[in-house]
């Protein structure tokens, strides 16, 4: 089914998706909102721009922007794939506990805020690009990988992992983040940690069409929480 | 049903060359973030849109009833040369209502009272306006710069723009705003722009440092008169700007000082250029959520605060850039953009049109 987006408004368009129960192309798309919110069981196409809150508690549909997403990402996004064919905003995968999330371009401030895993449910952000600051800030589980493919920098902002307790990230480049906080702990990453990540790493290359000799000619550094200066008595005695 | 996730809508566009275009274009664009406002206010600030006066300063009045106008006129009369007066012209829609009396003047300083006021033609005109805004019951300046204009109201701010007629305005630049108020009244004083002499200023967030800085900035003369937080940045502006003397990337430094750990990673050179401007100027330093655009004659600066906890994406297309809350908000009006991105928190985006003074 085709929809055009914008001339219906954000409450029309998402009622239609709903009640579609086969795959959604959306066209002409400025900025409608909570778009496949809760979906599963489709694949919706996006040519356009789409609006914040893209893919909220998403269950298990495929999402594919074919152009930059805004804000707020795969917010709270349960289970599914979201495929960004370039930017995404800000708080990308805010909250999210399960699915993938694949950029090919850049990410903004706050990426994977507030992730989290439990048992099988393990999410995934890989971002081709760079992102802002504050990359997994409370980061509590899950797994956010950025490549850097079109910088000689590093492609992470300030305050990387700032308040990060759990989960990994991922950063492809030559130079470690800046300004990294106590309670992380960053390495390079190990022949059994790259071993983890290769079939995501595998499935971005195939699905952005970067080549893997390309994605691994820069080494990646790991971040993990460090266990050995655990947040404690931040605030009060007691 | 719906939670109306929200926060408000800014947009700006500006030709560098000075290319001059309609009003239109910026309606088009903040209505595409309708659901960032609430219809409690909106406004626009339009540049170069009176070249036929473009030596006179244009003061735009609300007014509430015909004694303010009276008494306000009367102070005019007594202070400046007025060149042109007449209502702004408006357009009766159901969704602007209980509309004040708005009228404009084209005036310039009486030569003999500047020159017994022994200030320079600026400063006279800001006390003018402060004189109006404070003094006079039911009369309020809400522009008062040269070749420039500010257009504001209770409503969503397509809806204004529409009531303003807008689109029979041309200029080289435009900024919008669609207001939804979430600590203070939606009035028609309080929607945005706010404004003093040519600087203009749209705001989306709310300034936690906002007592702090009022209470500074009013130490220079400068009186918080409208209920609301954005106010204080245009005074800011004013104080930084033209009375100081600041670059506008110096202001940025101000406003969305780096954290002293960033300051300290820097070269030595920016990092005394840093510090100082951190310590001189620590009472203007706005904290909390803020993404803002300012106009100027000639210009147009966009900045987020240090932290970047509100949204603000820039496009380029050949002379002209654009500013928004969202991409989507720039597409709609030019969807083939040369370069997109969104700056740094703290990273101020000044633009400035060639052959213009500023």
């Amino acid at each position: 089914m085709n929809i055009l987006a914008h001339q219906l408004g954000f409450r029309a368009l998402n009622e239609k998706i709903r009640n579609s129960s086969e795959d959604v192309v959306i066209e002409y798309c400025y900025g409608e909102r909570f778009i496949g919110a809760g979906a599963s069981g489709k694949t919706i196409t996006i040519n356009g721009t789409p609006g914040n809150a893209l893919g909220a508690y998403l269950d298990g549909a495929v999402i594919i922007v074919n152009g930059n997403a805004q804000d707020a990402v795969g917010d709270t996004m349960n289970d599914g794939r979201i495929v960004i064919h370039g930017n995404a905003g800000d708080a990308l995968g805010y909250a999210m506990r399960g699915g993938k999330i694949l950029v090919k371009g850049n990410a903004g401030y706050r990426t994977g805020i507030h992730m989290k895993e439990y048992q099988d449910k393990k999410p995934v952000i890989i971002v081709g690009g760079s992102t802002g600051s504050f990359l997994g800030e409370y980061l509590a589980g899950g797994l956010i990988i950025v490549l850097g493919m079109d910088t000689e920098d590093c492609p992470v902002g300030y305050f990387t992992g700032t308040g990060m307790h759990g989960g990994e990230i991922f950063i492809r480049s030559h130079k470690m983040p800046r300004s990294l906080p106590k309670q992380v702990c960053a390495g390079p990453a190990t022949e059994s940690d790259m071993n983890r990540i290769i079939d995501i790493l595998a499935e971005f290359s195939e699905t952005f069409g970067f080549t893997m000799d390309d994605i691994l000619s820069k080494p990646f550094c790991r971040l993990t929480p460090n266990a050995k200066n655990p947040y404690k008595q931040l605030y009060t005695v007691n | 049903m719906y939670r109306n996730v929200s926060g408000c809508a800014i947009s700006g566009i500006i030709s560098r060359s000075g290319k001059r275009f309609s009003g239109e274009r910026i309606i088009e664009s903040v209505a595409t973030m309708r659901e960032r406002s609430n219809g409690l206010g909106g406004g626009f600030a339009a540049y170069g849109i009176y070249p036929e006066y473009k030596d006179y300063y244009a003061f735009h009045i609300f007014y509430n009833d015909n004694a303010a106008k009276k008494e306000c006129e009367t102070f005019l009369e007594e202070h400046f040369d007025i060149i042109n007066l007449s209502r702004i012209p408006t357009r009766k829609i159901p969704e602007i209502t209980d509309e004040p009396l708005i009228w404009r003047y084209f005036v310039l300083p009486l030569p003999t009272k500047l020159a017994a006021s022994q200030l320079d033609e600026r400063e006279y005109v800001v006390r003018c306006v402060f004189r109006i805004n404070t003094g006079i019951d039911g009369a309020y300046v809400f522009s008062s710069g040269k070749n420039m204009g500010v257009f504001k109201a209770v409503g969503f701010p397509e809806d204004v723009g529409r009531f303003y007629k807008l689109e029979e305005y041309e200029g080289y630049c435009f900024t919008a705003h669609g207001r939804y108020p979430t600590n203070t009244p939606g009035w028609w004083g309080g929607a945005h722009p706010f404004s003093l002499l040519d600087y203009t200023v749209v705001h989306n967030g709310e300034i936690s440092s906002y007592d702090a800085n009022r209470r500074s900035i009013e130490m220079y003369g400068y009186k918080c008169t409208l209920l609301t937080d954005t106010e204080v940045i245009a005074y800011m502006i004013d104080y930084l700007h033209r009375r100081i003397g600041l670059t506008l990337d110096e202001i940025c430094h101000v406003f969305a000082a780096p954290f002293w750990s960033t300051i300290e990673g820097k070269p030595k050179q920016e990092r005394e250029e840093l510090k100082f401007l951190r310590n001189v100027f620590s009472s203007l330093l706005i904290t909390g959520p803020f993404s803002i655009i300012v106009g100027f004659e000639g210009g147009m600066m966009a900045l987020n605060d240090r932290l970047k906890l509100r949204s603000m994406v820039v496009g380029e297309k050949d002379d002209m850039v654009y500013v928004a809350s969202e991409e989507a908000a720039i597409r709609i009006i030019q969807n083939d953009l040369d370069r997109v991105w969104s700056p740094m928190g703290g990273e101020g985006v000044i633009v400035t049109v060639e052959g213009v003074k500023n």
